[in-house]
């Protein structure tokens, strides 16, 4: 029987109140698992050395090009009112409060959080977690908190890489490329950058380091009980990618909220 | 005799998106007698795999009671929960090992987890057993690098370490060809000879399959029929168990109702 229009809204609401529940008490569990023994410090090794070292590279490459590019972009827009001068602070302020935290999230969600996701939703279809269950071992503790503790720890530190080599990246195009004074470039930054400019860029790698594993862990594990998501191989490449997308706005809109309201 | 596993009065529904409900146990009564062998048999999507889900709280009943040593299942939570699983060893339908660890580390992870036993007793143990299931020698490999037969002898392996008293086994030969369903049948019949476990198979390998069995459950549109043995199907007066028999034995074993 096909349902009406009132229903079929009912329905959506009812479904999207559950997933959100379902979702807290993920969370929940997740960060419990931190306080249960026994502690999985080589597991915890092993995701840091994956999403920590392994994204490296693609932090390295995304951070030097943005720097150039704020260096070519800030001389031109700076010296149409004779303010070159002030690079060294304009690159040094965008990159710690707002690109170097959101490009180094969304980048580690299109790296670390789409793998973990898909990993998770292949080890629920395969029935993985079910055999995890049935030995009796939590597969919280086991394998989702180290996931947590390992995007905690890593998404913060390469947010700094990405600092530090965005300004390198605004350095070589600014100083090096079109001749501005190093001196002024390095004294600008230091005299606008303050602490709380750096606090909030680390508060925002919290925030997105949680929103990424939560979102992309969470959507993995649920794989089965996702609307619309299909079976099989299929399920877990369509909630693969509904979990890029979704940790990729909720970065983007968390970055709104948190400017709004800490700035 | 005690049954190990009891269901009673256990109603399992889903709702699907277009409104209607399917009822996959519908009021069900029935008991797995301690020590024995049930086959639950039933065609596709006739909810035996949610049975065992059942059993291992892995999924809700809507309503009765699943008693397991007479504590309910359905109504256990955390360390509760926890022990009552600790008497299941569970063979799953694709073996359900861990891509990323190896067969050793597979067999070894419910006594690194579960048992404070040092690695060296570990590794006399998990090395006894992967001899006992034929498996020496493929310690170092991925399940992505073993044939299905092999997986399922580790996921075998895996579930027998901690000497479980009941054993499920869903669907234990899907996949696999007519002689190694023979040899994982022949190791059904050894292990539960040496280790005297209560196991419960579910399985669409008819007749094959009720060599092994003690007692048969025949699951059709939420209800179940229960024979004290595989013989007794073939005498079933209901109509619906006479099609069955008909269906997936053919005509052959129903000859007895042309000597009536």
């Amino acid at each position: 029987m096909e349902k009406n229009f009132l229903a079929r809204l009912g329905d959506s609401g009812l479904y999207i109140l559950t997933d959100l529940g379902r979702m807290a008490i993920f969370l929940l569990k997740a960060l419990r698992g931190v306080f249960r023994r026994p502690f999985r410090l080589k597991e915890l090794l092993r995701q840091i050395h994956f999403t920590g070292v392994g994204s490296l590279a693609v932090i390295f490459f995304t951070a030097i090009s943005t720097g150039m590019v704020l260096g070519l972009q800030g001389y031109y827009s700076l010296s149409k009112f004779g303010a070159e001068g002030m690079l060294g602070s304009a690159v040094s302020l965008t990159l710690v409060m707002e690109l170097g935290p959101v490009l180094t999230a969304l980048m580690v969600t299109g790296r670390a959080g789409s793998a973990m996701c898909a990993e998770l939703g292949i080890m629920r279809i395969s029935e993985q977690i079910d055999a995890l269950d049935c030995m009796a071992i939590d597969p919280f503790r086991y394998f989702i908190t180290p996931k947590f503790l390992a995007m905690l720890v890593s998404v913060p530190l390469l947010t700094a890489v990405f600092d530090v080599v965005g300004i390198t990246g605004g350095y070589i195009a600014g100083v090096g490329l079109m001749g501005v004074n190093p001196g002024s470039y390095f004294a600008g930054m230091q005299n606008s950058v303050t602490n709380h400019d750096i606090w909030l860029g680390i508060v925002k790698s919290f925030v997105f380091a949680l929103l990424i594993v939560w979102i992309c862990t969470g959507r993995g594990y649920f794989v089965q009980m996702i609307r619309g998501a299909g079976f099989g191989a299929e399920s877990v490449s369509r909630v693969t990618t509904q979990a890029v997308v979704l940790s990729s706005i909720s970065i983007l809109v968390f970055d709104y909220l948190i400017t709004a309201v800490l700035l | 005799m005690t049954p190990a596993i009891e269901f009673k009065s256990v109603t399992k529904t889903f709702s699907k998106r277009d409104g209607t409900v399917q009822s996959v146990l519908d009021d069900v009564d029935f008991s797995i007698p301690a020590g024995k062998t049930t086959v639950i048999a039933g065609g596709s999507g006739q909810g035996k795999s949610v049975t065992l889900k059942l059993v291992l709280g892995l999924m809700q009943a809507d309503s009765g009671q699943i008693l397991i040593d007479g504590k309910d299942v359905t109504r256990a939570r955390g360390r509760v929960l926890e022990e009552l699983r600790m008497q299941f060893g569970v063979l799953f339908q694709g073996a359900a090992l861990f891509d990323s660890l190896t067969v050793f580390e597979n067999v070894a992870l419910p006594l690194r987890e579960r048992t404070r036993k040092t690695e060296a007793q570990i590794k006399e143990m998990v090395g006894y057993s992967l001899e006992q299931f034929e498996l020496a020698g493929h310690e170092e490999k991925y399940p992505a690098q073993l044939s299905g037969g092999m997986q399922k002898r580790v996921g075998l392996a895996r579930a027998m370490q901690l000497e479980p008293a009941i054993m499920l086994f869903d669907e234990p030969t899907t996949g696999l060809d007519p002689v190694m369903t023979q040899e994982i049948y022949h190791l059904f019949a050894r292990t539960q000879a040496n280790f005297g476990f209560t196991s419960v198979i579910v399985s669409h390998d008819i007749p094959k399959i009720f060599n092994l069995a003690d007692q048969v459950i025949i699951l059709d549109n939420g209800k179940m029929d229960v024979f004290g043995s595989p013989e007794a199907i073939q005498w079933s007066e209901k109509p619906h168990i006479q099609e069955f028999v008909k269906t997936t034995m053919g005509d052959i074993y129903q000859s007895h109702l042309v000597e009536k």
